[in-house]
């Protein structure tokens, strides 16, 4: 369900650098905190090129009255400047945040649970193991990927609370998880949850589904950050009005068009609604889906692309818009 | 704790068990309910398993109860998004993948005592072992039925009304009520979650109800002790032990085997501030195998609450109408003030 957000002042009360790479930032809100449930995220205005964008952090940990907000923010080297900024954040700042909400809701209705976390996808997944843990009824393991020990914020938090249920995936070391192993942990009444990077996110959900366990047992959650190439700049040819373009490593498609002044329409810019999407009629290099709306087949078809999320890598893309005016006006 | 007033706040705690509809009621077809202002669809799947969701589709908000079932799933009535038990949407049109965030919620539902009950709270908290104690339902020593109600009054109104059996003596007159009850003082005591209000009266005439169910039992035409134990488990549920033996054959000391005993079950859940949904039952623990006195009971029961339902709704457009009005209290209210003093100590908890 979405709820219109609420945006309050809050201040960042606390910050500690919990990994190498994450920071973690306490937000006291002027008008107090109000309860959330595990999973949940805030909403936070950061300004981008002097332009207010929406950035979505999970809450780490449950809510507990009359104390601040946690998050934690990863340091991306490809960030399109959302991370920096919250990086740059000092203790008594003011920024912009809306009241928790939850898309990644813990469902009671199972005794057997199976959390998946790869890198910053731990922040929303601490507080549901925790509230598992809880009640000893639970079934509950957690998999947890990284790159190494310094790099996994919440290692010992986890440890203390999970012990053995906790399984720990040195990737630098050990090398690419097997996702295959994950899968072979659930049962018929299994809930998986998972958070992480989009390979591994794919990774698992193919495996699921092509696994006997019911499609609908599984939960993700998705911030549209990552694909499987790195970011960079990728040209954009538009035949209908004689354009060639650039998106920038740090913009997206859809950005870049309605910036030459073709109107697009919108709903989540998360690669979930399909709102966005153009025709590919011609491309080289590597196409980086990095939506949740085409299916396999779709993406391997190349025919549409979602212009909120994906990239071209090593090429550029020729694409019909959905405008179809005659002249398009800036 | 300060003092407990009787004004219509935020009036309802969210992490308790409400009972939202009889066992019989939920079926293999949707039912719409409200309950602590949150609109809900309830239906039972082909196990046999009641389930409730938000009664509002993800996409467009149309509420689902105008949808259909199929295959045990909700399908909505407008572009078909289909939803399962757990509230995740399994189907959207015209496309090959399902928005991670679909879903509508699913609340914890227990079946009990004949009663489906809904935790609209916080889910983690919701423990079967808190549904309020009503094993009189379905307790094969005792024969029953009852019916729901949808009260067009805050849901306290009815707690405060069986708190305090006085009103018999004026709004039952002829059936339970008559001046003996009115008359009779009474106990009051209560815990962090209970307040039980107990009334003997001694060697009265039965009124005409509790004569002819005396008569069921046995031949009598004396005086009998009376008594009625009015328990209230918080937030809204009221379990009142009533019943009469004849006199001086130690019912108050505990032996009530000369006498005949009812419960009157009831648990009022909040719908909105405004309304409730009143769930009662009438059972007995006497002529367990004579459904005509059931049936009996259950319709002269009805009549009687038909009668509380009326002055209750009045009461309720008289605040409406009287908005900067609090109540005065009597002593006759001191079960009701308990009551309301433990949930709002409860409303109060959660909010903080």
């Amino acid at each position: 369900m979405r709820y219109r957000n609420i945006w309050v002042e809050a201040e960042v009360c606390g910050i500690a650098q919990v990994a190498e790479n994450v920071m973690e930032i306490k937000l006291q809100p002027q008008v107090g905190t109000v309860p959330f449930s595990v999973g949940s995220h805030i909403d936070v205005m950061v300004p981008i090129n002097e332009v207010m964008e929406v950035r979505s952090y999970s809450l780490v940990g449950e809510y507990t009255p009359n104390t601040p907000y946690t998050i934690a923010v990863k340091k991306l080297p490809s960030s399109r400047g959302g991370s920096s900024y919250m990086w740059m954040l000092e203790q008594g700042n003011r920024i912009k945040i809306s009241h928790p909400t939850n898309n990644f809701e813990l469902a009671y209705n199972s005794k057997n649970y199976l959390l998946v976390a790869g890198g910053i996808g731990i922040t929303p997944l601490v507080g549901i193991a925790e509230v598992l843990a809880k009640d000893p009824s639970n079934k509950v393991q957690m998999f947890y990927i990284g790159k190494n020990e310094t790099d996994m914020p919440y290692l010992e938090r986890l440890k203390n609370c999970l012990d053995s249920r906790l399984t720990i995936h040195f990737s630098e070391s050990m090398g690419t998880c097997d996702t295959q192993e994950i899968i072979k942990l659930a049962g018929e009444d299994t809930l998986l949850y998972l958070c992480g990077p989009l390979p591994l996110m794919n990774a698992v959900r193919k495996n699921w589904e092509q696994s006997e366990w019911p499609n609908t047992h599984i939960r993700f959650e998705t911030f549209g950050a990552s694909g499987k190439m790195a970011p960079q700049a990728f040209k954009v040819i538009i035949p209908r009005y004689n354009l060639e373009i650039l998106v920038d490593e740090n913009d997206t498609l859809f950005n870049a068009l309605e910036h030459v002044g073709i109107p697009m329409m919108s709903d989540c810019l998360k690669g979930e609604c399909g709102l966005c999407m153009v025709d590919i009629l011609e491309h080289s290099g590597i196409i980086d889906h990095r939506d949740f709306f085409l299916s396999d087949d779709q993406k391997e078809e190349n025919h549409k692309f979602c212009s909120c999320v994906s990239r071209v890598a090593n090429g550029a893309i020729t694409i019909e818009v959905p405008y179809q005016g005659e002249t398009i006006s800036k | 704790m300060g003092t407990t007033t009787f004004t219509m706040n935020q009036s309802f705690p969210m992490n308790a068990w409400y009972a939202v509809a009889w066992d019989v009621e939920v079926k293999k077809e949707l039912l719409a309910r409200t309950v602590c202002n949150k609109k809900l669809v309830l239906y039972r799947t082909s196990k046999g398993t009641p389930v409730v969701l938000e009664d509002a589709c993800w996409h467009r908000l149309l509420p689902l109860s105008k949808g259909t079932l199929y295959n045990d799933k909700v399908v909505c009535g407008y572009h078909g998004l289909e939803y399962n038990s757990d509230g995740r949407c399994t189907f959207m049109p015209s496309q090959e993948t399902i928005n991670p965030s679909a879903c509508v919620k699913s609340y914890p539902v227990v079946q009990k005592h004949r009663f489906v009950w809904v935790w609209m709270g916080n889910p983690a908290l919701a423990d079967e072992a808190k549904v309020p104690d009503i094993h009189w339902n379905d307790d094969p020593e005792w024969i029953g039925d009852g019916k729901l109600i949808e009260v067009k009054c805050n849901y306290r109104l009815v707690v405060d009304n069986l708190m305090d059996l006085t009103h018999e003596t004026f709004v039952h007159a002829g059936s339970i009520g008559d001046r003996n009850v009115a008359e009779a003082p009474f106990d009051v005591v209560h815990d962090e979650n209970s307040a039980t209000v107990i009334r003997w009266m001694k060697g009265i005439d039965p009124p005409p109800f509790w004569k002819s169910q005396l008569g069921k039992k046995m031949k009598y035409e004396g005086k009998v002790d009376r008594w009625q134990i009015i328990k209230f488990e918080a937030p809204c549920t009221v379990n009142i032990d009533v019943g009469v033996a004849v006199e001086g054959t130690g019912a108050p000391e505990g032996d009530r085997s000369q006498g005949v005993n009812g419960y009157v079950l009831n648990t009022i859940t909040p719908s909105t501030e405004q309304t409730c949904l009143y769930f009662w039952a009438f059972v007995r623990n006497y002529n367990l195998h004579d459904q005509s006195n059931t049936t009996e009971l259950r319709e002269g029961v009805s009549k009687i609450f038909a009668q509380d339902e009326d002055i209750l709704e009045a009461q309720q457009q008289a605040i409406n109408a009287n908005p900067n009005r609090e109540f005065y209290n009597l002593n006759i209210d001191a079960g009701a003030m308990w009551a309301r003093r433990i949930t709002d100590a409860m409303v109060a908890k959660e909010q903080n």
